[in-house]
């Protein structure tokens, strides 16, 4: 199955064609080539989300993966997310969940909050 | 009345790095005046990554991005205020803010640094046809909403404007559980990175409609109910017959950014097309001792070259307050053919070692030569095999060339290459 794809992996978002043996035209340098295949056999994505900060009034934090998940678990991941809550102080880096759903990436708090 | 060196309006990514870069160039007695209640700008609710490529290899969110600087601000023990909102400003450079516990405060600076952002364009700016009614907001203020306070706008949406911000909180929103109908866009093209149109759209099979815009709303109960969208003809005129109907109870505007100016108007600094202040290459305005740099200036999409062009302006700041500004001549820059604006728009230090022009394209092309003239001789040129309005362009001229300057005045223009 060849494919029309736009990379992702920095702002410039070249337009990249992959044919069925794999073969990648487009891309501007070797990380393009990488995520196309990867597009292909096993998309991944990095995704940022908000925890309650319990502590603070109407105030939230924000999180992402340390690695990027599997494109298909990305709902559930931020059902997982959405049952955590911190509290302030919070420091980048701070693990909220170790391993999220078997996936090999933590969920880490990307805000300092006094 | 009190008395200080430098006072930076704005903390954000733009004033951090004006008030580190002039304490690095010894100016000592510096007030960073913000009115939010911590440091870092509009970056506190950008918490999708994708900042920082530039500045440290590293693909970083917003809130990492900021806190790298808040950092530094900290270790050199710059002295900031939050909750501290700038009142007023005027020509002789006093600054009065006032702020819940120093109540109004008036200062005599040496220099002021004007690092204030932008604002969105509302409904008010385009006259959005149909009922006035609640359930109309902008991109910005729903992603301060969730990613700060964690409220949702609202359940089904409906975004107007492709430009990034709009494209960002398309995923954003889908991520939190609300629907997201489409994103709509009056030009036939989308202003945003074909990144985000991949990664936020695509993605999660988000339509964009090109072409099209929002012809009326209906709300009569108080609360959008109905979007409708019409196809736009060549003039931005809808066409009859077009009409598609989205059900929804919001409608997000990501319809464009504004320099926040409102105090360097009211000093009566000059203002440029980019409907920021014009400024020299030391990053001065009009107005002697008053510099503007970051959003403020000219609206930009990485804030890498934010924090740069604070930088410069900090540096600009602290030559001022020393005396070492070297001033010895007047050279109007120009945008010419197929270009929209040039910044800096005057030169005044020929036997600088390089200075950077930054400026926007009118339309995208491909294959062109950026040429720099003075009076019809060519100063310099560049090859450029693709640039779009969205990418701000970046080129230096040395001081060979920059020597190379004999009259008043240089253009920057884009010529075809044959
Ligand atoms: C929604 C959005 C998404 C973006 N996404 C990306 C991205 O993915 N990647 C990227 O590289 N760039 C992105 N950018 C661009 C970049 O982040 C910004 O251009 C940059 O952060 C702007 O910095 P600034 O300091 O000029 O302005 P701001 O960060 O807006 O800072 C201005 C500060 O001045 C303060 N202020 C204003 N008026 C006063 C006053 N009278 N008194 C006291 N304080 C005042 C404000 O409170 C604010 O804190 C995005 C921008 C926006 C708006
Ligand atoms: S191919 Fe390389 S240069 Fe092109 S978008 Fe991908 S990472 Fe960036």
């Amino acid at each position: 199955m060849s494919k029309d794809l736009t990379c992702i992996v920095c702002p410039r978002g070249c337009r990249l064609h992959i044919d069925d043996d794999l073969n990648v035209t487009g891309n501007s340098c070797p990380r393009g080539a990488q995520y196309a295949k990867d597009e292909l056999t096993n998309p991944k994505r990095m995704i940022t989300s908000i925890v309650r900060v319990k502590n603070r009034e109407n105030c939230m934090a924000s999180v992402k993966t340390s690695v990027s998940i599997p494109k298909g678990k990305i709902f559930d991941i931020l059902k997982e997310i959405e049952k955590v809550s911190v509290n302030a102080p919070t420091h980048i880096g701070d693990v909220v969940i170790k391993d999220v759903l078997g996936t090999g990436s933590d969920i880490i708090i990307t805000k300092e909050i006094k | 009345m009190l008395n200080k060196d430098l006072v930076i309006i704005g903390g954000g990514s733009a004033g951090m790095a004006a008030a580190i870069e002039a304490k690095k160039n010894g100016v000592d007695d510096i007030l960073i005046l913000e009115k939010d209640s911590v440091l870092g700008g509009i970056l506190n609710q950008c918490i999708h990554n994708g900042f920082g490529l530039t500045e440290f290899k590293e693909e970083l969110t917003g809130p990492e991005y900021l806190q790298r600087f808040v950092k530094q601000v900290e270790e050199l023990g710059i002295e900031y205020r939050c909750d501290a909102l700038v009142l007023d400003v005027t020509k002789d450079k006093v600054v009065t803010y006032s702020n819940a516990e120093d109540g109004v405060v008036s200062l005599q600076a040496k220099a002021i640094v004007f690092a204030t952002g932008c604002y969105e364009r509302g409904a008010g700016a385009i006259q959005i046809p149909g009922d006035r009614c609640a359930g109309i907001i902008t991109a910005g203020t729903a992603q301060k909403y969730l990613n700060i306070h964690g409220f949702l706008a609202g359940k089904r949406i409906v975004i107007l404007g492709s430009g990034d911000i709009g494209l960002i909180m398309a995923r954003r929103m889908t991520l939190e559980g609300a629907k997201v109908l489409c994103v709509s866009e009056i030009m036939p093209y989308s202003n945003g990175l074909n990144r985000n149109i991949a990664q936020c759209l695509t993605d999660y099979d988000i339509p964009l409609y090109l072409s099209r815009s929002v012809s009326k709303v209906v709300g009569k109960h108080g609360r959008v109910e109905k979007v409708i969208l019409s196809a736009v003809d060549d003039k931005m005129k809808f066409i009859p017959g077009t009409e598609m109907e989205f059900e929804c109870d919001t409608l997000l505007l990501s319809i464009g950014l504004i320099p926040y100016v409102s105090l360097l108007d009211k000093i009566k600094a000059e203002m440029s097309s980019t409907r920021g202040a014009k400024v020299n290459d030391y990053f001065e305005t009009s107005i002697p001792g008053v510099f503007a740099c970051g959003n403020c200036l000219h609206v930009h999409d990485v804030v890498d070259f934010v924090t740069d062009e604070g930088r410069d302006a900090g540096k600009g700041a602290a030559k001022y307050i020393k005396g070492l500004v070297e001033k010895n001549t007047t050279i109007l820059v120009k945008p010419g053919d197929g270009i929209s604006y040039v910044i800096p728009q005057t030169i005044t230090n020929k036997n600088a070692d390089s200075i950077t022009f930054k400026f926007r394209v009118r339309r995208p092309i491909q294959n062109v030569f950026v040429t720099f003239e003075d009076n019809g001789n060519e100063i310099a040129k560049f090859v450029r095999p693709v640039l779009i309005p969205s990418e701000m362009v970046m080129l230096k001229l040395n001081q060979a060339q920059l020597a190379k300057i004999e009259s008043g005045e240089i253009t920057v223009s884009i010529k075809e290459r044959k």
